[in-house]
């Protein structure tokens, strides 16, 4: 294995300079941010891409949202504060993609749980076919983001798709449907496609949680006389709580800043009824070049984001207290 | 436990788990069965999900596209390095982060999470135009770069786990017999690293594979996409007779990360470190 090596000699010279509590090599003389010199050569090849790459863009992202960056203007970027954020305001078109994206996060996130809390539940029991449950349970997660869109698309189809043809073989519809076409039909039907997407994730968090609810206080409910139900609500509940409010917020992000899924099957569309407000920002930046104002919108996003990690970080906080 | 409702309960859980196993399902079987049938078959106003004859035309059409075949090459070459050197520059920060009670340990971790949450528009858009003033928009090597950077942290913190559950006793029981500190790394650490070596390799090379904005972003040029933009481009000329090859390659196109789940389940189940140290 190939990598910077410590060198052998300064082993020798150097003392260690009081013990530390974990064991580490013991050559430390000067340290920078904890590290000896060893410590250092070893860390800056990993560290400095991460600095250049995305630590820098980080901070220029940011910054760029307060900017007028324009693509191909022969003229400086000038710093613009608030104007881009008073722009969004007034903007119909930030404002339909947000309320399409707070529609999508909040709807594929609550089905998502629903969906994954009642598959948890089955695979925890000694099921037939459980096995096969759970092996499928785990495969959209093993699957290319852009393939799950094709296949969904494929599915989606109006000509060629099995939805249609088993809702007309059932006779719920008569003629076939454009789903991702339809202004009205295309946003529940990416919603189906994201909770298909992000079910893997969840059910394994809250089966994690569930298997570590204790046997013991669920037979000790039942023997008095505790209904399934009062079970889950008494026992199993107050078990999974912090593992259901983690995956959820989690969830929740994840779907806000959802993109790529989204632009396979629909880029946005029938007329924006699908542009979640990353496909928004990406149409921004890279169709129109207003580089300012789409990242503008990124720190709005931001912001919102924190909200939800502050909210997060509040929930936790009050389930350590009790 | 309650005997008397008990049957109708097991039949409203066959229920509900069918409805799952149907809804997990059908769509890959949609997949493949649309991979697997002629054209003429795919336009049929009933199609049905087994096909009446199968065939392997629509793989052999994939492939016979250019742009697929190229693409496949472009992409396993984009994955291959970039999930090289993630790992090379890996290996010795993730030895460090376990091994020093250092701030940098902490800000890898602060900086896995923030990653996950982060939205990408944000960092695209300045990633962007460092790359095009350094000369490397639509190039391999400036998506190479965005991917090393993009998969470190994960890696770095998956392999921290590994050199932290190599006791250090086993370092020291090395040094006592003489090893110098090179020996020992190389002969102790190495080979109990190696599981998490491959793990972390294929973690970067599949998020490689299957990543789609960057390449949406940094890439023009029809002959250095990956596979991802090329099958988003197959869609948008979406006549009936290409849905088979397009399935086809989405199929293709899986390989790499259903072989890596299958690997990171084993890896799941096999313990680590089967008795190293007697503890």
């Amino acid at each position: 294995m190939s990598k910077a090596r410590p060198k052998a000699t300064t082993s020798v010279l150097a003392a260690p300079r009081g013990r530390p509590r974990k064991p580490q090599p013991r050559r430390s003389r000067r340290r920078f941010l904890g590290l000896d010199r060893d410590g250092m050569l070893l860390a800056v090849p990993a560290l400095i891409p991460v600095a250049v790459f995305s630590l820098y863009p980080l901070m220029r992202g940011i910054y760029l949202g307060f900017t007028d960056a324009q693509a191909g203007r022969a003229t400086e970027t000038s710093f613009t504060a608030f104007s881009n954020y008073a722009d969004l305001l007034d903007d119909s078109y930030f404002w339909e993609s947000f309320r399409v994206g707070l529609i999508w996060a909040f709807s594929v996130t609550i089905l998502q749980f629903v969906a994954s809390l009642g598959l948890a539940m089955l695979l925890n029991q000694k099921i037939r076919l459980r096995w096969l449950a759970r092996t499928l349970s785990l495969v959209p997660w093993a699957m290319p983001p852009v393939v799950i869109g094709i296949m969904w698309r494929l599915i989606y189809h109006p000509n060629a798709g099995l939805l249609n043809s088993v809702l007309m073989d059932l006779r719920i519809i008569d003629s076939n449907v454009d789903w991702l076409s339809s202004f009205s039909l295309a946003l529940p039907a990416i919603i189906v496609v994201g909770v298909w997407t992000g079910m893997p994730q969840t059910t394994v968090v809250i089966l994690a949680g569930l298997q570590s609810v204790s046997k013991e206080l669920q037979e000790a409910a039942s023997v008095d006389g505790a209904g399934a139900w009062q079970r889950f609500r008494a026992v199993t509940w107050p078990a999974i709580a912090p593992v259901v409010t983690a995956i959820t917020t989690l969830d929740f992000i994840w779907n806000f800043n959802q993109f790529g899924l989204v632009y396979v099957l629909t880029e946005g569309g029938p007329g924006g009824a699908t542009r979640l407000p990353m496909l928004f920002a990406y149409e921004e930046a890279f169709r129109y070049g207003n580089y300012g104002y789409a990242a503008a919108l990124g720190n709005v996003m931001v912001l919102i984001i924190a909200v939800f990690v502050a909210f997060y970080l509040r929930q936790r906080f009050k389930e350590a207290q009790k | 436990m309650e005997r008397t409702t008990s049957s109708a309960v097991t039949g409203l859980k066959y229920l509900a788990l069918c409805a799952y196993l149907v809804f997990l399902a059908f769509p890959l079987l949609w997949l493949l069965s649309t991979a697997l049938k002629t054209p003429q078959e795919i336009a049929q106003i009933n199609p049905t999900i087994i096909p009446n004859d199968i065939t392997f035309a629509n793989f052999r059409a994939a492939f016979d596209e250019q742009p697929i075949a190229r693409s496949l090459v472009n992409t396993a070459f984009v994955a291959s390095v970039s999930a090289t050197l993630t790992v090379l520059l890996s290996i010795p920060a993730a030895y460090v982060m376990a091994r020093y009670r250092s701030v940098v340990s902490r800000a890898v971790i602060v900086w896995v999470l923030l990653s996950q949450i982060f939205p990408w528009v944000l960092v695209i858009i300045p990633l962007f135009l460092l790359l095009r003033d350094a000369g490397l928009y639509d190039s391999r090597l400036g998506l190479i770069i965005v991917y090393v950077v993009w998969s470190m942290p994960f890696a770095l913190w998956m392999l921290r786990s590994y050199v932290a559950s190599i006791p250090y006793e086993l370092e020291e029981a090395a040094a006592m017999d003489g090893a110098t500190k090179v020996r020992a790394l190389r002969s102790v650490v190495a080979p109990l690293l190696a599981p998490g070596v491959v793990a972390a390799g294929l973690f970067a090379f599949v998020s490689a594979w299957n990543e789609f904005l960057f390449a949406l972003v940094l890439i023009r040029d029809p002959d250095l996409q990956t596979i991802s933009l090329t099958l988003v481009k197959f869609i948008g000329a979406e006549g009936v007779a290409r849905l088979g090859p397009l399935a086809a390659a989405s199929l293709v196109a899986t390989i790499p990360s259903l072989i890596f789940f299958a690997f990171m389940q084993r890896r799941l189940t096999g313990g680590l470190l089967g008795g190293a140290v007697k503890s």
